[in-house]
């Protein structure tokens, strides 16, 4: 028995800080000062405060350490761990208020989420099933086998509300009732873990911190529609993910909760995994199964629905790791529970990943219906720098942007579609006023162009076309015509591309066209970008009258495009210094070098 | 894994260690001081002592935890007991085997050990 735990984050952006090593010190440290009987280290999975790491928790006391280095580790164990001193000074510091130590539940980081499906990240060690177990896990597995039937299992799904997280929204509980409506030999169970959208690292932290809460429903999965046979699809780029799937899936295994004839019941029940090479369109469900059948990761028309012919043509059920990440805790806690929370339309919480010009980057999980103002500003920590919100960007290349005039709209499902976004897997970038609209557009179509798979027209040339005149408008060669044109072709693409990667590409373009039109016509019209973001719009030059004639710049210029000027300004003992444009590749290290503000952009 | 019982066990079991990890404010906390003055004194077994017997009598709603000296290092190794709604108790002069005692009869029984408190030692 352990007098104290010391959790440390394993989540991958800790591990890129060295968490692992931080962990490992620990230990030596713990065994140096004879407390290893005395004190656990456990490696978890995402406490969700990234921007904070490396983070290390030490309970009962519940203590917050932030941005912990290796050095650090001596003096904690010697003063927090053995003598009982807690080294205030490298806790997180909201947490310290003069001479009292504050929960963590209670920063405005944590204060305001609803930890659902999420809520062992950062609690158990994701390799031990039996901390899972501890969680009342597989106790929902096991209710729906012993007490429940089929039907029973589909309609509480039905009841709870509970929606695809991965972004479309369809009612899970419907997608279930139509895969068990099918007879057949084999059904399959799948797992969307193929999280693409740049900016989403939701499902990883899922995968990281809470790997069997996965395998778990999709048992639950299987014995409502009928299925033996399960596969994980999930990116061979989240490497840690995948490590800790395995054990947990060999785990469940040995305790025989996975396998044949689980809990006694004749219920079999197994799981494989899937690595993807990293195609966004394998995200999309008939790609994603065409692809664990070894093929080429191409989209398919619909119908038939996967419910119908799915994987090797048999009926198939597809949901996302977070809607999995709900479902055993709506089984222990019934419908109602679950249905409490979030709006009428979409229940329960949405976890989302924030990124981007904000304070707290990291992974928030909150109730339906929360305003964007909230997320950014309370939860999130604002914009840093004393920079102005501008826009955030939802659901990825599929999604749009929402302007700071609707902060306070209350985020589910149906209002994000309603201004023009969408709620897509969880992405949330956060823009200041020193992003371009026009150049984010860019930026996700150039995502899509590359991700399109080709297969069908619209999408394979239309991206393209729309790409050549968004690059067009950004090097001040567009026109006015152009950005109607643009629109147009939007639509004709989102009207006839095969699958939704080509349906919902334009989104980007649309919803800054939407909201930042000004922008777009001072791009064509006066030649300006008013970000101050597109290259070929912008100019660097040096205001004499300012210059000291210190040559930095010219040092510092990686084309030599700085030169001395004979110009002497009144009250300076050294010329000016002046750019050449036709050499000048602005890269803006002059700017950033520069003293006394002497050069200017624009 | 062929029945519910069995996975009872293994909650049963797991739940445990985990506990430490959960913010209670309902929970006792015994603090053991563990400075310099309380270390020299012999904190260490009687801190392991108490953790033992919590265990081993399976004791949910109790954390132990290390404190600083709080200045009466000729009376260490001292632990005060905190009981939400209840006065503080300090006891001194603690043994693991008088630590033993305290678990049965304060933290179990809610019989507080008058012999052990500072009170009954500084008269």
């Amino acid at each position: 028995m352990y007098r104290s735990n010391v959790l440390v984050c394993g989540g991958t952006g800790c591990t890129s800080s060295n968490s692992l090593q931080i962990a490992q010190t620990l230990k030596d440290e713990l065994k140096k000062q004879g407390l290893d009987k005395e004190v656990n280290v456990i490696t978890t999975g995402c406490f969700g405060l990234c921007a904070l790491g490396p983070i290390m928790v030490v309970y009962p006391e519940g203590s917050f350490y932030s941005m912990v280095k290796v050095e650090d580790i001596p003096e904690i164990v010697e003063e927090h761990l053995l003598k009982g001193r807690i080294v205030t000074r490298l806790l997180y510091q909201e947490t310290v208020e003069e001479d009292t130590v504050k929960s963590l539940n209670k920063t405005a980081f944590y204060a305001k989420q609803k930890r659902v499906a999420l809520r062992n990240c950062g609690v158990i060690d994701p390799e031990k099933i039996d901390d899972y177990i501890a969680q009342d896990g597989y106790a929902a597995l096991g209710k729906v086998l012993t007490e429940m039937t089929r039907e029973e299992v589909i309609q509480t799904m039905l009841d709870s509300g509970l929606r695809g997280r991965g972004g479309a929204g369809f009612p899970t509980g419907l997608k279930w009732k139509f895969a068990a409506a099918n007879d057949a030999d084999q059904k399959y169970v799948c797992c969307n873990a193929d999280e693409g959208d740049p900016g989403a690292f939701m499902d990883r932290s899922v995968l990281e911190g809470d790997p069997h809460v996965v395998l778990e429903a999709m048992a639950i999965a299987g014995y409502a529609i009928g299925a033996s046979k399960g596969y994980i699809y999930v990116r061979a780029e989240y490497p840690i993910a995948v490590k800790r799937l395995q054990i947990a899936i060999d785990q469940a295994h040995e305790y025989g909760l996975l396998g044949d004839d689980i809990f006694g019941t004749g219920f079999n029940f197994d799981i494989q995994l899937r690595l993807g090479a990293g195609a966004f369109v394998c995200g999309e469900e008939t790609a994603l199964m065409t692809s664990i059948e070894g093929k080429r990761g191409e989209p398919r028309p619909r119908p038939p629905f996967p419910a119908v012919k799915g994987l090797y043509q048999k009926p198939t059920t597809l949901n996302n790791v977070e809607t999995y990440a709900n479902i055993p805790q709506i089984i222990l806690k019934g419908a109602e529970w679950f249905a409490s929370m979030g709006t009428e339309k979409s229940k329960g919480t949405k976890v989302f990943a924030l990124g981007g010009k904000i304070e707290h980057t990291g992974l928030v999980e909150v109730p339906m219906g929360t305003t964007l103002r909230e997320i950014v500003e309370e939860i999130g920590g604002g914009i840093p720098n004393g920079k102005k919100f501008k826009a955030a960007q939802t659901g990825g290349p599929s999604g749009g942007c929402i302007p700071a005039e609707h902060l306070d709209v209350p985020i589910d499902y149906d209002n994000l579609i309603a201004i023009g976004s969408m709620m897509g897997s969880g992405g949330l970038i956060v823009m200041d006023e020193t992003t371009c609209m026009v150049d984010i557009a860019k930026f996700f179509l150039e995502f899509t162009v590359d991700e399109s798979c080709g297969k069908c027209t619209p999408c394979r040339i239309g991206t393209k076309r729309l790409l050549e005149m968004l690059e067009k408008i950004t090097k001040g060669q567009g026109t006015l015509e152009m950005i109607d044109e643009m629109e147009q072709l939007c639509y004709y693409i989102k009207a006839n591309s095969l699958c939704g990667l080509g349906q919902t590409a334009p989104n980007p373009v649309l919803s800054t066209l939407r909201y930042f039109r000004d922008e777009y016509v001072a791009h064509v019209v006066d030649k300006k970008c008013p970000a101050g973001v597109c290259k070929d719009l912008l100019e660097y030059t040096i205001v004499k009258d300012n210059c000291m004639g210190c040559s930095l710049c010219s040092r510092k210029c990686p084309v030599g495009a700085i030169t001395v000027t004979d110009y002497i300004p009144a009250g300076k003992k050294r010329p000016a210094f002046e750019i050449d444009h036709s050499k000048c590749i602005k890269c803006g290290a002059c700017m950033d070098s520069c003293k006394f503000n002497a050069i200017i952009k624009g | 894994m062929k029945s519910l019982a069995e996975l009872q066990a293994i909650r049963d079991r797991a739940k445990a260690e985990l506990n430490i990890r959960k913010e209670n404010p309902n929970a006792a906390r015994v603090l053991v001081g563990m400075a310099t003055c309380g270390i020299a004194a012999g904190a260490r077994p009687v801190l392991n002592a108490f953790t033992e017997e919590i265990a081993k009598r399976g004791l949910q709603d109790v954390t132990v935890t290390q404190t600083g000296c709080i200045g009466i290092c000729q009376y260490e190794p001292v632990v005060e007991i905190e009981i939400p709604g209840e006065e503080k108790v300090t006891y001194v002069k603690m043994t693991p085997e008088k630590a033993v005692r305290v678990v049965n009869d304060h933290l179990v029984n809610k019989n507080v050990v008058a012999e052990y408190t500072i009170g009954a030692n500084t008269k």
